[in-house]
Formats: structure tokens, C-alpha cells, sequence
């Protein structure tokens, strides 16, 4: 077996909440490796985001270990964990979250500009991601005059700027017809079979069954994986 | 980030807002604004006070009977015994580094030419009275020492006298009657001004002393030669305090004052006069200096205001940023550089608006008024300083936050 992109042992995660405690994970082992492509699945309030939000840096388990990518991110300081997600990870959030008024050219180069790009290289970089999204003719256009799948295929485009060892995707067609939902699926499965490593979470069984494999959330815990 | 990057962010941030930036800096424009009025202003009022200094003779010693003319006690003066001429000589012939000395008495008389009559003070001086209080005639020529011997009826005249009597036409070589004197004007002394009490410092006249005093005064003081006032003005080269010392010393001799007594006379430096009651006027400049202060602190907070509206505003931009690799010194310096932009862009608006203002003032020729091009460092400084201590902390509290709570914000 080769060794695993991702190592996960015993993640936890407890939010403090006054007197109460939230056990959002409560000891999830996986391993998932280079090339993959996993759908996370599972009812409302499972841990299937925090878990995410774990892989992609944006937060530190309470226990456990975690090892992406050779290294270990439990113990990260924040802005060691920024430079990680800068330049391991991308993210393609449900609400898109593209900056407005701005160009999807500059929307798509923003990550490049906390790696301490060039600027010419952002664009010449930013514009063959938004290429391979079937964005070129619409560079210089703000998200407000953009479609939602359009603004996904942007904010997909930003997510692979940086040309990152992991594509997250936390529920991504969660706000788009099925049309839409289908051709940015398309996208997605073309990206893996270039061999990108992606994880998507999602409600929907159709939407899942564009992974190889799927794994389940219940309460925290890890239910189900099958391939 | 490098910083063109972030000043070009900054900037875009700023014109989508614009109405509300320009509201955000005006309390920086006003305060900006006000500083430099205030500056010019104060610049204005200590050159004035330079020229006074200059306009009694740079480095003048004023020696008088009674203690302390400028303390509270004045009482002295009339009581203490007159000084005379041969203080004069002594000081003259003892004293190193005196560069001219003049004795001065003055009184009031009338006079009077081609049927004109003013009356107003005569001033009795020796002849390097001139030198010592750093005034000419601008027409003519000041007395010598032998006219001062032998009592010449010479007399020098101020501009308001000479337009007084004589009109617009030349009075040098005419004969005034002064009381009952006849004499003849040598000249017509250079334009002085009003001092800075208001007194006009050209509606006198001079004569030598012995002249003042035996023909024009007639004072019968119980002194042989009796002299108000020495003015002597200390050699640029030496050392005011040594000169002021040795002065009083001998002065004591000549006064026969015991060791421990106090003195009956007074040497005071009329430049650290001056000085020194400069710093009661300065008071005005603190005043203004806290107005605008206050003005820049009003405007500093208003930017504080307006950067934590738009840190909240912008929480998912924030948590974006983060999620995509920003550093929390790339989120802090993202928003003071706002802050900075939005400050600068007012301290600007305010260099023009307080450069406009302390013209106006000096147009009002109320104020002295000096606009120097260091305002506009000021104005530079003091603005980009309120950006960074008050854009600091809304700044910092962005840069604070989490990214996943960022960027779930609504
Ligand atoms: N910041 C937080 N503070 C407190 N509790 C939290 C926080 N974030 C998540 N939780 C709790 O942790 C649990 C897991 O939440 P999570 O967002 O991972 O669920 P999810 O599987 O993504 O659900 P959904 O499908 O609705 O997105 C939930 O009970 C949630 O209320
Ligand atoms: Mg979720």
C-alpha cells in the first residue's frame, strides 16, 4: 500500500459552548490517499464539516494526529497553518464566497497573492485555471454579472491556482440546480482523472456517486466506507 | 502581500465607499487643517517676537537705578540714586566686550517750526547710542561724540515728528525750536514702528545728552550729569553672562554697595526679556495646539469607526483571505494600509484647506502669519500617524479572527 496523502488517528473535536460541550468528532481514523476521489456523506450536524475544515487546515483537532501530505498539523500555529492551506489545499465553498467587485481573473489569483506571486504570473496563472473551467471569455466579469454555476467554476479556478495537493469541497452544487450541479460534477471528475486529490461533501446520493468512494458521518464518527 | 498589492486593495475598498471615506476623513482634514493654521500661527508670533528683539538691538544690556525692572518690584527706581555720565565712561573704559554704550535721559517739550506746534519726548543719548540701539538716520547723519562734549544744538528727528512739522518736505538742515532752543536737524531717524505695546517708537526726538539736559530739561536731580538709562550692547564676540557680571560688578563698586547687599541698580538682557515673555504669549500656541489635537484625536476616531464598520462589514472577505493562505500580518496590514490611505488622503486635503486658512489669516493682517513649507511634513506626519494608531487596533481585531467563523459570518 502506498503511503497515504492523508492520516487521520482519533481525530476529535469539542466545541465549548458556555457549560456545554459539542462533540462534533469523537475519534475518526482514515487514510486517504494520492488520486482519490471520496464523498463525505451523512445527516445534518454529523461532523462532515468540521472534518473538512480539519483536513483543510482552517482548524486543529482537540486530540488525535493529523498528517497531510508528509506533514503534521496538530500542532501548527496559525499562520504556519495559513501557508499550508496557501499552498497544499484548495477550497470550493457551498456560497462560493468570490469577492465582489472584483475582476474573476483577480478572484481567481487571490491565493497567489499571499504566496508572494508576480503579478504577471497571477494573471497568466489565474487565466489557464479559469480556461480549464470554461471560463475564458469571461475574465474581467464581477460575480454580480455572473451565473451561479459560472461563480463556482471561478471559485473552482481559485481553488486550483495554487496547484494544491487536496481539492475540498464542501457541499459545492449545494446551491445550484441539477443542471448546473452536473456540470461543475463534470469538472470535477475530469480534475481527478488528471490524478487531483478531491473530497466533496454532499446530501445528495447522485452527487455522491461520482466518487469512487464514500464514507459516512454519524454523530461524529465515521459509519460507513466503501469503495 | 508586498505593499503596491495592498495599497491598490486598500484604494479599491476605499472608492466603492466613497461617499462614506470622504464623511470618514473629514475629522482628519479638519484636524490636519487646524494643525497648520496653528503652526503658522505660532511661527507667525515667534518671528514677530525675533523682530522685536532685533528692532531693540540684538544683545542689549539695559542697566537701570532700583532693582529688577521686569520683576514684580519696580519700586526702586525713583528712590535709588540717579547713575551719570561717569558710569558711562567707566563701563566705556573698564568693561571688555562692550561694543557701544549710551547713556539716555528723556523728557517732553514743544516744537516748533514754520508755526507747527507737536509736542512729545526728546531723548538726550551720547553719541554711540546709535550703534548700541542699532538705529540710523535713514537721511542726514547722528551726532559725534565732540557735539555730545560740547553741547551742540544738533537735534535728530523721528519720521512721525519730521511729518508732523516739516510735511513731505526735507527737514534736514532746517532750525526747530525745541522749548526755547533753537536748533538744527542733522538728520531724521529710520522708521521704527509701533513697539510691541503700541507706543509709536517715531514720534521722538534726539539730541545730545548734555544739550537735553542743561538747555531743553533743566532737571536739577541732586547728580551731577544725571543719566536714566545705559544701553550698551555687548561685542557679538563675547560672553553676554561674563559682560553682565562684570558690569554689576563694577557697578557695585561705583555704587559702594557692601558684599551682601543687595543691589540698588539692575542689568537685565532685553533679548531674554523678550524670550522669556514669549513663553506667556506661547500659551496661545498651546491653546491652538490643543485644539488641534483634539480635532486630530475627534478625527482618529472617526477613522477607528469607520475601520471597525468596515472590518465587521468585510468578516467573510477576512475569512476568505485567511482560507486561502492570508498570514495575520497580511490581514492587519491589508487594513491599516486602509486606514493609512484614508488618512493620508484627508492630512492632503488638509494641507490644501489649512494653507488656505492661514492665508486668509495673514490676509487679515491681524496675525503675524508664517506659512512654512514644512507644514506639508506635518501634515504628511501627523495624518499617517493617526491612520496607523487608530486604524491599529480595528486591524488588529480582523486579523484576530477565525476563518471558519469568518467565513460563515452573515
Ligand atoms: N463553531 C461551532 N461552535 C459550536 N458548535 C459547532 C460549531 N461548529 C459546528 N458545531 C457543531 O458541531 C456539530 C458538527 O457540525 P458540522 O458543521 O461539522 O456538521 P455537518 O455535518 O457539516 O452538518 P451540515 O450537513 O448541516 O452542514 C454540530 O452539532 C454543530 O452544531
Ligand atoms: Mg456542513
Amino acid at each position: 500500500m502506498t503511503a497515504s496523502l492523508i492520516h487521520c488517528r482519533n481525530l476529535t473535536r469539542i466545541y465549548k459552548m458556555g457549560e456545554n460541550e459539542v462533540h462534533a468528532l469523537r475519534g475518526v481514523s482514515v487514510d486517504i490517499r494520492r488520486g482519490e476521489y471520496v464523498a463525505i456523506m451523512g445527516p445534518s450536524g454529523s461532523g462532515k464539516s468540521t472534518f473538512m475544515n480539519m483536513i483543510g487546515a482552517l482548524d486543529r483537532p482537540t486530540s488525535g494526529t493529523l498528517e497531510i501530505d508528509g506533514e503534521r498539523l496538530e500542532a501548527m500555529k496559525p499562520d504556519e497553518l495559513a501557508a499550508f492551506r496557501g499552498k497544499r489545499v484548495g477550497f470550493v465553498f457551498q456560497q462560493f464566497n468570490l469577492l465582489p467587485r472584483t475582476a474573476a481573473i483577480d478572484n481567481a489569483a487571490l491565493p497567489l497573492v499571499y504566496s508572494g506571486i508576480s503579478a504577471s504570473e497571477r494573471k497568466q496563472r489565474a487565466e489557464a485555471r479559469l480556461r480549464q473551467v470554461g471560463l475564458g471569455e469571461r475574465m474581467d466579469h464581477h460575480p454580480s454579472q455572473l451565473s451561479g454555476g459560472q461563480q463556482q467554476r471561478v471559485a473552482i479556478a481559485r481553488a486550483l491556482v495554487n496547484d494544491p495537493a487536496i481539492l475540498l469541497a464542501d457541499e459545492p452544487t449545494g446551491a445550484l440546480d441539477s443542471q448546473t450541479s452536473e456540470e461543475i460534477l463534470q469538472i470535477f471528475d475530469q480534475l481527478n482523472h488528471d490524478g487531483m486529490t478531491i473530497i466533496l461533501v454532499t446530501h445528495e446520493p447522485d452527487v455522491a456517486a461520482h466518487a469512487k468512494r464514500q464514507i459516512v458521518f454519524r454523530d461524529g464518527e465515521i459509519v460507513e466506507d466503501r469503495t | 502581500m508586498n505593499l503596491f498589492a495592498a495599497i491598490r486593495v486598500a484604494l479599491t475598498a476605499l472608492r466603492v465607499n466613497a461617499l462614506r471615506s470622504a464623511l470618514a476623513m473629514l475629522g482628519v482634514v479638519i484636524g490636519v487643517s487646524a494643525v497648520i493654521v496653528m503652526v503658522s500661527v505660532t511661527e507667525g508670533a515667534s518671528n514677530a517676537i525675533e523682530e522685536q528683539i532685533a528692532s531693540f538691538g540684538a544683545n542689549l544690556l539695559i542697566i537701570r537705578p532700583g532693582s529688577s525692572a521686569f520683576g514684580g518690584r519696580r519700586g526702586g527706581a525713583g528712590t535709588a540714586t540717579f547713575m551719570n555720565d561717569e558710569d558711562v565712561e567707566a563701563l566705556r573704559n573698564e568693561i571688555d566686550g562692550i561694543a557701544a554704550v549710551s547713556g539716555e535721559m528723556f523728557g517732553t517739550s514743544t516744537f516748533v517750526a514754520d508755526g507747527v506746534n507737536w509736542t512729545t519726548r526728546i531723548q538726550g543719548v551720547h553719541a554711540e547710542y546709535f550703534e548700541a540701539r542699532d538705529w540710523f538716520p535713514s537721511s542726514g547723519r547722528s551726532f559725534y561724540s565732540e557735539e555730545v562734549n560740547s553741547g551742540a544744538r544738533v537735534i535728530l528727528i523721528g519720521q512721525t515728528l519730521a511729518q508732523e512739522l516739516y510735511g513731505a518736505s526735507d527737514p534736514v538742515g532746517q532750525i526747530v525750536r525745541v522749548g526755547t532752543t533753537p536748533m538744527e536737524i542733522i538728520g531724521v531717524m529710520s522708521a521704527k514702528g509701533e513697539s510691541s505695546w503700541g507706543q509709536d517708537q517715531d514720534d521722538v526726538a534726539l539730541a545730545p545728552i548734555t544739550t537735553v539736559r542743561d538747555r531743553i530739561l533743566g532737571y536739577d536731580l541732586g547728580v551731577r550729569d544725571p543719566v536714566f538709562t545705559i544701553y550698551a550692547e555687548i561685542d557679538a564676540s563675547a560672553d553676554p553672562g561674563l559682560v553682565t557680571a562684570d558690569i554689576e560688578d563694577l557697578m557695585r563698586i561705583r555704587r559702594n554697595i557692601q558684599p551682601g547687599a543687595e543691589d540698588d541698580f539692575s542689568v537685565n538682557n532685553l533679548g531674554e526679556f523678550i524670550r522669556a515673555r514669549n513663553e506667556t504669549e506661547s500659551q496661545l500656541g498651546v491653546l491652538l495646539a490643543a485644539a488641534a489635537g483634539i480635532s486630530l484625536l475627534v478625527g482618529g476616531i472617526g477613522i477607528m469607526n469607520i475601520m471597525l464598520v468596515s472590518t465587521t462589514e468585510r468578516t467573510r472577505e477576512i475569512g476568505l483571505r485567511l482560507a486561502v493562505g492570508a498570514k495575520r500580518a497580511d490581514i492587519r496590514n491589508q487594513f491599516l494600509i486602509e486606514s493609512v490611505v484614508l488618512c493620508f488622503t484627508g492630512g492632503l486635503v488638509g494641507l490644501l484647506i489649512g494653507i488656505g486658512g492661514a492665508a486668509y489669516i495673514e490676509s487679515l493682517d491681524q496675525f503675524p502669519i508664517e506659512i512654512q513649507p514644512s507644514v506639508a511634513l506635518i501634515a504628511i506626519g501627523a495624518s499617517a500617524f493617526v491612520g496607523i494608531f487608530f486604524g491599529f487596533y480595528p486591524a488588529h481585531r480582523a486579523s484576530r479572527l477565525d476563518p471558519i467563523e469568518a467565513l460563515r459570518f452573515e
